[in-house]
């Protein structure tokens, strides 16, 4: 899979010929951002069949907002544009968008979430009680990328032991099929065929979990159709998987080199809330996409139809203009409009969930593993595209 | 003697909830996660700070505070 793929060009500049699959970007895009910010705000490039890319807060946000000009259909950037694939309400745009996210918001509120605590943290702990006692891990592989997996498994109602399966099909789509359509489609095509399996055995058997109540579901007396269902639980796995893993996976990267922060964290506990929010706006690991649809120009630049937009909110983030030492990682932070969950109307749905787990992953972490440490010895590798984070995080324990 | 009161725009509020957990005394959440202000809004003295901070982390610039 990853040995098909041709190599590429690297980008020769980034304000006209950017590359967000370019290794130099996957390892540390911050500087590139920088760069662009004061340079060309918002770049452009003919890869991708043409895409931007808005560096500052205030271009990512008016983007956010303007549904209009740029839609959801599309929330990948890859290099062809495959047969539209729904999976709503995240690639919804208005009047669809509201009735498909609405009948999901109940089960995401910080109430609803509460009730899944006791189960993340006695993940947390198990994982844990596997790696205590041992000199070194791989933070990425066996904590971080355990835990929401198996998390959102529990609320789908889908067994907690896939999460090989599901983390193939998420690197399929989200990494290997920005570039390869095949193996992109037939990973949709798996998705597609587990999910309507679980949907029809749901409907024989009723049972307590998220597909059992989307079956029964509707908005203003509307029921959903099986393939919107399916969209949606494909979605939710997708999107409830790699992203908190990543943001987990980043909290601990900085906290393996930033030791005054780690023991200041593991003593104050009241500092837990603002610390993940500074750490979700400095390493937000979501970058999300629109396709502009009509013609449109922000901040100077004109945004043709049928290019797509990579829709930077770790890049919004970083803006000094929003941020003040924005750069500087500083966990009590007082002020902190950060958008690591997006703006306007696709904020995302899991928002209350991925606090819940980021904030439990951390403090039980530290609580049994107060000190730990890069290995110099191993190196640290990030996910390429979309969603970034380590998925390989070498600590040396104690 | 001036009263301070917060208010959540509906139409701006995005349900990031982080109103209702920075300033749960003055911010509650409606069935489907979006913020409201608690009865009238109205901020006693001590609250002061949390309903600034609150207004300082909405990411949708959805609150205001109304000196009256």
């Amino acid at each position: 899979m990853g040995e098909s793929m041709s190599p590429r060009p690297p980008a020769s500049d980034w304000s006209t010929d950017f590359d967000h699959l370019d290794p130099r970007w996957s390892e540390n895009p911050y500087p590139i951002w920088d760069e662009l910010r004061q340079s060309c705000p918002i770049a452009h490039t003919d890869r991708f069949m043409g895409a931007y890319f808005p560096s500052r807060y205030e271009d990512v946000r008016a983007i956010a907002y303007d549904t209009e000009h740029f839609s959801s259909r599309r929330i990948i950037v890859r290099e062809t544009r495959p047969p539209l694939i729904p999976a709503p309400p995240i690639t919804s745009d208005p009047p669809e968008h509201r009735p498909a996210k609405q009948v999901l918001l109940p089960a995401f509120t910080p109430e609803a979430i509460e009730r899944h605590e006791p189960h993340a943290r006695a993940i947390c702990r198990e994982l844990i009680g596997r790696i205590a006692g041992k000199s070194r891990c791989d933070a990425a592989v066996e904590y971080a990328q355990e835990i929401p997996v198996r998390v959102i498994a529990h609320m789908l109602g889908v067994p907690e032991q896939e999460g090989e399966l599901f983390r193939k099909w998420i690197k399929e789509i989200l990494e290997i099929g920005i570039t390869d359509h095949e193996v992109l489609m037939r990973a949709q095509r798996e998705m597609i065929a587990y999910f309507a399996e679980k949907i029809a055995a749901r409907r024989a058997v009723p049972r307590d979990d998220l597909i059992g109540y989307l079956i029964n579901a509707s908005v203003d007396g509307r029921a959903f159709s099986d393939e919107h269902i399916n969209g949606t639980l494909r979605l939710l796995l997708i999107a409830g998987i790699d992203t908190t893993w990543s943001a987990i996976g980043s909290c601990l990267w900085h906290l393996a080199q930033h030791a005054d922060d780690r023991r200041r964290l593991a003593a104050e506990p009241d500092l837990m809330g603002p610390a993940v929010e500074e750490f979700l706006r400095a390493y937000a690991p979501v970058t999300m996409a629109r396709e502009v649809v009509k013609e449109t120009e922000i901040a100077g630049c004109a945004f043709k139809p049928g290019h797509m937009v990579l829709l930077s909110f770790p890049a919004a983030n970083r803006d000094p203009a929003m941020f003040p030492d924005a750069d500087q990682v500083i966990i009590d932070r007082k002020e902190n409009r950060h958008a690591a969950f997006g703006l306007g109307i696709h904020r995302c749905i899991g928002s209350n969930l991925a606090r819940m787990e980021i904030r439990v992953a951390l403090s039980e972490w530290l609580a049994r593993l107060p000190e730990f440490r890069l290995d110099p010895d191993a190196r640290v590798t990030w996910s390429v595209g979309t969603v970034r984070g380590p998925r390989a995080l070498p600590l040396l324990l104690g | 003697m001036k009263v301070l009161r917060v208010r959540v725009d509906r139409e701006r509020c995005q349900g990031h909830a982080r109103c209702f957990a920075l300033a749960p005394e003055l911010f509650e959440l409606d069935q489907w996660g979006n913020g409201r202000e608690r009865g009238d809004g109205a901020v006693p003295a001590p609250l002061e700070q949390k309903a600034r901070l609150a207004q300082a982390n909405c990411p949708e610039l959805a609150i205001t505070i109304i000196e009256e």
